[in-house]
């Protein structure tokens, strides 16, 4: 495992002492991710939301696209390689790229540093990439230092179980963020989700390449989040929920399923608040 | 060597999610064997945990990158004691080196403590078509041998089957009274390995380690059985792959600690026998002869390969596989050869060949638990990742084995999402076909090939009006929100 370079770390304490002296907002670039761009925007609005209300300047650089994770994943470098020259380029003077994902945000951090591992050129460009990569929690706990998330004051009170994303768990090595985060949170109570730690059988392609495999993690991952008792479950990537939605849709279920940012937000299930 | 059954996967593993009382064994022996690994790491602490996969990471990096000096250090040492090494080429070298040694000595009935590399090799079939009666010792490697069966684990080789099944196997093939009472399904094993342990004239193991400074076969089991195997026969023969070699004893004791902890959550294991050379002048008992067999049977080519070296790290703690949700979900048979599971998956590739074995590497989310459980922190879905690679754009044909269509999908996906224009059009055409599937605002279940795929068990989002590009451009671009 390549460690977070170590500029990233320096950069973060220099930015907190500049700001004992006179407190600067924070400026990210959102990565939005292809999966909330094209199909889930709302998730995409509570994050800017979310972020703005933390005193975060947000800024949404339009030229971006995919990552390249789903290629790369499928064994595609060279494919998979155009679509990160591209982000590499899109994101170069960025202070902080924050993605709302732990899987795209590890193919940024992690495996952009071995898909370029043997190119001098583009290395430099992925190494400080990957020192300025953020997923939204882990950049609202350790980089703006948030401690409550506020959100609304009013409203129903949420029973939230958190689904750790293997990615954003085992290769981001972000896990207190998102529970930090939705325990400050008005009006939420987090519920324990038994074997939460467990894959929910997305995958990316693997979902349709061994769909008989998949289903039946996914199975038991709705059976954990029954058992939980949890009114919403909720993540920090869009794709575990997309699949975990479609088994709840399909099962008609009462339980809504949220991105962190839609819980932080106080958005109602599928509203862009 | 063993039938290799790869290319069975889907089916094999379709049939598998299917079989309830498969599920029910992984169920009770994954949660069991993985809870208790994760109590024993609780009780020297994390902190203390990680230091030793380090010491044991480092120990694994050194001996491999300079295999070539241990292994002969090794030989030198198992001669000095006495000994015989043999080094096998491939799978067809090793049997014909163990058939020789058997029929040298007039060997009629073998014993055998677990190995996977005598799995790997087919050595059971071999000796019986000599007319050797081969008897495995391990319990569980009993239940499978009498199934006639293969291992579906790397330390419970019966773990797919329930108590009942194995009651039912023993009534049928032992002849005694059915009964599914565990003690007594032992106390039965125990009177029939017995005589067996009497009767043979050459005793088979494996080798969990060899040390190379001393030329000592170490072996670990929890029966003792391998020690009966190792010391009442005239012969023993122990086989390994060349990989496991450490240099001394001093780095044992860091496996000792990592190894039964990370198999079965055990601080330390029953038996730990160390054979050095045969008996010697003065000892009561003790083999006449000792033979080592060194086994390559493709493990060079994963030395050669910078990217997949490190699979020959592992020691067959099968941590990695109780944490695995795939093989939690399918068990060990549907990968079709010996070794299953996420390590599996790399050294089965390996060793019979990438195309033979395409779809090992697909078969996995990539969630990453199996490199969190690994002693010596092999970092697995890496080199999935490289097989994955190897099989899309590998130089060497017979490894390219991603279809046609999936090439010409990648290089359109990229293609689309490298142009905004691309992207519009693209998006466009599957909301036009998305409006006729789609039934309260969501795609269900559909019979199109691909989508088919995706809907057989879940729903489907339709893609919205706007894109986030859109929402950002029209509203939040100017506001603060």
């Amino acid at each position: 495992m390549p460690e977070r370079s170590c500029s990233a770390n320096l950069a973060g304490r220099f930015a907190r002492e500049i700001e004992l002296t006179q407190p600067q907002p924070k400026r990210a670039s959102l990565f939005v991710t292809c999966i909330i761009d094209q199909l889930y925007p709302e998730v995409g609005v509570s994050v800017v939301r979310t972020l703005r209300r933390c005193g975060v300047e947000v800024d949404f650089p339009a030229s971006q696209s995919c990552c390249g994770q789903p290629l790369y994943n499928s064994g595609f470098t060279q494919e998979a390689k155009r679509l990160a020259m591209r982000t590499l380029d899109v994101f170069e003077d960025a202070d902080y790229v924050v993605v709302p994902s732990g899987s795209c945000g590890a193919m940024l951090r992690v495996f952009y540093l071995d898909l370029f591992a043997d190119n001098p050129d583009m290395l430099p460009k992925a190494e400080s990439l990957s020192g300025r990569v953020y997923e939204f929690t882990e950049f609202l706990a350790e980089v703006v230092g948030v401690e409550e998330a506020g959100g609304e004051e009013s409203g129903p009170a949420q029973t939230v179980a958190y689904h750790p994303s293997c990615h954003l768990l085992r290769e981001m090595e972000v896990r207190d963020a998102p529970l930090r985060l939705l325990e400050s949170a008005p009006r939420v109570e987090l519920a324990d989700l038994p074997d939460a730690e467990q894959c929910c059988g997305f995958g990316g392609t693997f979902a349709v390449k061994y769909p008989h495999i998949s289903e039946e993690m996914l199975a038991d991952k709705i059976e954990s989040i029954l058992a939980s008792g949890a009114d919403t479950v909720t993540a920090c990537d869009m794709g575990c929920l997309m699949h975990i939605r479609g088994a709840v849709s399909r099962r008609n279920l009462p339980v809504a399923v949220k991105h962190v940012a839609q819980v932080l937000d106080g958005a109602r299930d599928g509203e862009s608040g | 060597m063993a039938e290799v059954a790869t290319r069975e996967f889907v089916p094999a593993s379709q049939a598998a999610v299917q079989d309830t009382q498969l599920r029910q064994a992984l169920r009770r022996a994954g949660s069991g064997f993985d809870g208790t690994r994760r109590e024993a790491i609780a009780e020297v602490t994390p902190e203390v945990w990680e230091g030793w996969r380090e010491q044991a990471r480092r120990i694994k990096e050194h001996t491999i990158a300079h295999l070539d000096y241990y292994l002969a250090m090794l030989e030198k040492n198992v001669t000095a004691a006495g000994g015989r090494v043999h080094f096998a080429a491939d799978a067809q070298q090793a049997n014909a080196i163990v058939s020789e040694i058997a029929r040298n000595a007039g060997v009629r009935t073998v014993t055998k403590s677990k190995s996977m590399v005598s799995e790997e090799l087919g050595l059971n079939h071999v000796l019986e078509a000599l007319g050797i009666d081969v008897f495995e010792t391990d319990l569980g490697e009993y239940i499978i041998q009498l199934a006639e069966e293969t291992p579906s684990h790397l330390v419970a080789p019966a773990l797919h089957k329930t108590r009942g099944q194995v009651a039912q196997l023993f009534a049928e093939k032992l002849g005694v009274p059915y009964s599914d009472d565990i003690e007594e399904m032992a106390r039965v094993a125990r009177i029939v390995l017995r005589q067996k342990f009497l009767d043979a004239d050459m005793g088979v193991s494996g080798a969990n380690f060899l040390v190379a400074e001393t030329g000592s076969l170490v072996i670990i089991t929890n029966e003792g059985n391998g020690r009966l195997c190792t010391s009442a026969p005239r012969i023993h023969v122990g086989l390994a792959g060349m990989e496991k070699v450490i240099p001394s004893l001093q780095d044992l004791a860091v496996f000792l600690r990592l190894l039964p902890r990370s198999a079965t959550g055990q601080r330390i294991t029953s038996y730990m026998s160390m054979v050095t050379g045969p008996r010697r002048p003065g000892d009561e008992d003790g083999p006449e002869e000792f033979h080592l067999v060194i086994v390559d049977n493709g493990r060079s080519r994963l030395l050669q390969d910078p990217a997949l070296r490190e699979s020959l790290y592992c020691i067959r703690c099968g941590a990695c596989l109780n944490v695995c949700p795939v093989y939690q979900r399918i068990g060990g048979h549907a990968y079709g050869w010996v070794y299953p599971g996420p390590i599996g998956s790399i050294v089965t590739p390996g060793l019979v060949g990438v195309a033979q074995a395409k779809d090992l590497p697909n078969a996995s989310t990539l969630c990453g638990a199996c490199r969190d459980a690994c002693p010596v922190q092999i970092n697995i879905p890496r080199m999935l990742l490289h097989l994955r690679h190897q099989q899309a754009e590998s130089s060497d044909y017979n490894q390219r084995t991603a279809s046609d269509t999936d090439a010409l999908l990648a290089r359109g996906f990229a293609s689309v999402m490298s142009s905004p224009w691309l992207l519009k059009l693209g998006r466009a055409a599957s909301r036009a076909m998305a409006g006729p599937l789609a039934k309260d605002g969501k795609i269900g279940q559909s019979r199109l090939p691909l989508l088919s795929r995706w809907t057989r068990a879940r729903d489907l989002p339709i893609p919205p009006a706007r894109t986030f590009r859109d929402v950002w451009r029209d509203e939040l671009s100017r506001g603060r929100g």
